[in-house]
């Protein structure tokens, strides 16, 4: 498999308190790789990791490497503004910028000078729309308040925006925790459609979403990774016993 | 709540009621005091009041403009200082200091706030007052001295000298708002920008943006206190009522005013013309800071709000 994404020997320490423990894994182009775990298990730190979200939290430090595209995004002179763009992120909460939709969307574009033109910027907010499956419900009110618009589709239109920068993967980390069913279904329906684009990692609490949606699921527990396995293996026959009884609802 | 039929309660309810009336009760009284007294002035020169520009007790004229325009004018200098420069504080001290710098220079800020007004007065008397007659005026002269607002003899006392105690003391209350405001910035609002691959600059555009009423609410508040300011200004504008395009002349305030010469004041009339611009002043404050107010709120509103949902 062709990897887009190769973490090695990953340690990652709050202060002096460690929370991931020595983490190797692997992530293919254009799949879908879910987290899951119990809370507090390190999942979201890790996906954090992916793209140096956690560099904001200054206790925070981090061992080993994360090679995306053959670089190590650790390695000192990285540029993280530029890694950030290649590596978008998607939030629990839906978190829109008090502006219009079309401003939401635009921002990235303008931010990183994507466009070429004030057509170009349009049909750019116009495709990232579009990709996210929000095109059809907002294009009569692009330049009202996202904040008018519901939770479901405000986190489509994150993910919108998040897309309208032409990154290579998404992270995103559970972005359909704070959703009712419907507005979960169509997100899932999206991951499933932007695979064919995008490499996705996804943090879920859900573990039918994991199984719906992914390619493979890793399995945390405590800051360690139990196991790694196609998603079809780890729910029907799993090498772990920690992870089926996981799997199983005997815990978490 | 249970209703307690003791008497000792009731006793207690009622003190706890009347200490919470006694408030406005004293604000209707002020207020009442103020338009009952400024009745002569009001009855023999109506709103004409508050732009005839001859202020001369000892020939019964009084006009309210020169005190207007001095406190306007001082009040908007102290802004245009102040409110770059607390904005420079705030966003340093939430989005870019270490705890460990922020918590030191926050507490020296909160400290500057509770130097008594007429210290900064003496201080600028003795020190601000020589420094802009020595050197700020004369580099502002010889650089800027086409501009009507520069010229005129250099005293060190005036209007500039007024406009700059008044922004040295409204910054740390602005500060502290604006810093509590970008405080309740969802941090959400952060990662998003950054993650969009956004600079720490342009993330903290994103971060004005979603303060900015509060900001507004602060630059208000700043407003209300430049326009009530007393003491230090009375000591370094030079207390003369006149409209002049310099700011190196001298001028006065609606507070300044007051201040200075209600010992004076021994006749009715003058006595009337003097609460009348203190009532001019009170409504003035209170509007200001109500508007104040309802914008912070704002801000913190929201910020509540998406805590919750």
């Amino acid at each position: 498999m062709q990897s887009k994404i190769s973490i090695k020997d990953l340690d990652f320490f709050y202060g002096k308190a460690q929370a991931l423990f020595d983490i190797s894994l692997e992530i293919p182009e254009r799949e879908v790789v879910a987290f899951i775990g119990p809370s507090g298990c390190g999942k979201s730190t890790f996906l954090r990791t992916l793209n140096r979200m956690n560099d904001t939290i200054p206790i925070a430090s981090v061992k080993g490497q994360v090679i995306i595209d053959g670089k190590d995004i650790y390695a000192p002179g990285t540029d993280v503004v530029a890694l950030r763009r290649k590596v978008g992120m998607v939030f629990q909460k839906s978190n829109p910028f008090p502006k219009s939709i079309f401003e939401n969307v635009a921002y990235g574009i303008r931010i990183n000078g994507i466009h070429s033109s004030k057509e170009d910027l349009n049909d750019r907010v116009e495709k990232a729309l579009r990709d996210a499956a929000l095109w059809d419900e907002v294009k009569d009110r692009l330049s009202m308040s996202a904040f008018g618009l519901s939770g479901g589709q405000q986190q489509r239109l994150c993910i919108a925006r998040a897309l309208a920068v032409q990154p290579d993967v998404i992270l995103m980390d559970e972005p359909a925790s704070a959703l009712d069913p419907i507005a979960t279904q169509k997100i899932e329906e999206l991951v499933v459609e932007l695979k064919k684009n995008y490499t996705i990692v996804i943090v879920t609490h859900n573990m039918q979403q994991a199984a719906r949606v992914s390619d493979r699921t890793a399995f945390f527990m405590l800051g360690k990774l139990i196991e790694y396995n196609p998603t079809q293996k780890m729910f029907t026959n799993p090498d772990e016993k920690l992870t089926e009884d996981y799997i199983t609802g005997r815990f978490g | 709540m249970a209703q307690s039929s003791t008497l000792g309660d009731k006793v207690y309810r009622t003190i706890l009621f009347a200490a919470a009336t006694s408030i406005l009760l004293i604000v209707a009284a002020v207020f009442y005091m103020m338009v009952q007294s400024s009745m002569p002035t009001l009855q023999r020169f109506g709103i004409g009041f508050l732009w005839a520009s001859e202020w001369n007790p000892s020939q019964e004229l009084f006009g309210a403009l020169p005190f207007i325009y001095g406190t306007v004018v001082s009040s908007i200098l102290a802004l245009l200082i102040a409110v770059p420069i607390s904005l420079g504080i705030a966003v340093f001290l939430v989005e870019q200091a270490p705890k460990k710098i922020a918590k030191p220079i926050a507490f020296m800020i909160e400290l500057l706030a509770a130097i008594p007004s007429v210290v900064y007065g003496l201080w600028g008397i003795f020190v601000l007052a020589p420094f802009i007659r020595e050197y700020l005026g004369p580099v502002l002269q010889d650089n800027l001295g086409f501009l009507p607002i520069f010229q005129g003899r250099l005293t060190g006392i005036g209007m500039l000298t007024g406009g700059i105690i008044l922004a040295i003391m409204i910054t740390p209350i602005v500060t502290a708002v604006v810093r509590d405001v970008l405080e309740a910035v969802p941090n959400t609002q952060r990662e998003a920008a950054l993650a969009l691959g956004a600079t720490k600059w342009e993330t903290t555009m994103i971060v004005l943006g979603n303060a900015a009423s509060g900001i507004a609410g602060a630059v208000v508040l700043g407003l209300g206190r430049a326009v009530g300011e007393t003491m230090a200004v009375t000591m370094v504008i030079g207390n003369s009522p006149q409209i002049s395009a310099s700011l190196f002349e001298p001028a006065y305030t609606i507070a300044s005013v007051l201040a200075a010469n209600f010992a004076d004041a021994t006749d009715e009339l003058y006595l009337s013309a003097l609460i009348e611009m203190a009532l001019v002043l009170f409504l003035v404050t209170v509007v200001i800071n109500g508007l104040a107010k309802l914008l912070i709120m704002s801000v913190a509103g929201r910020a509540n709000a998406s805590k919750h949902t």
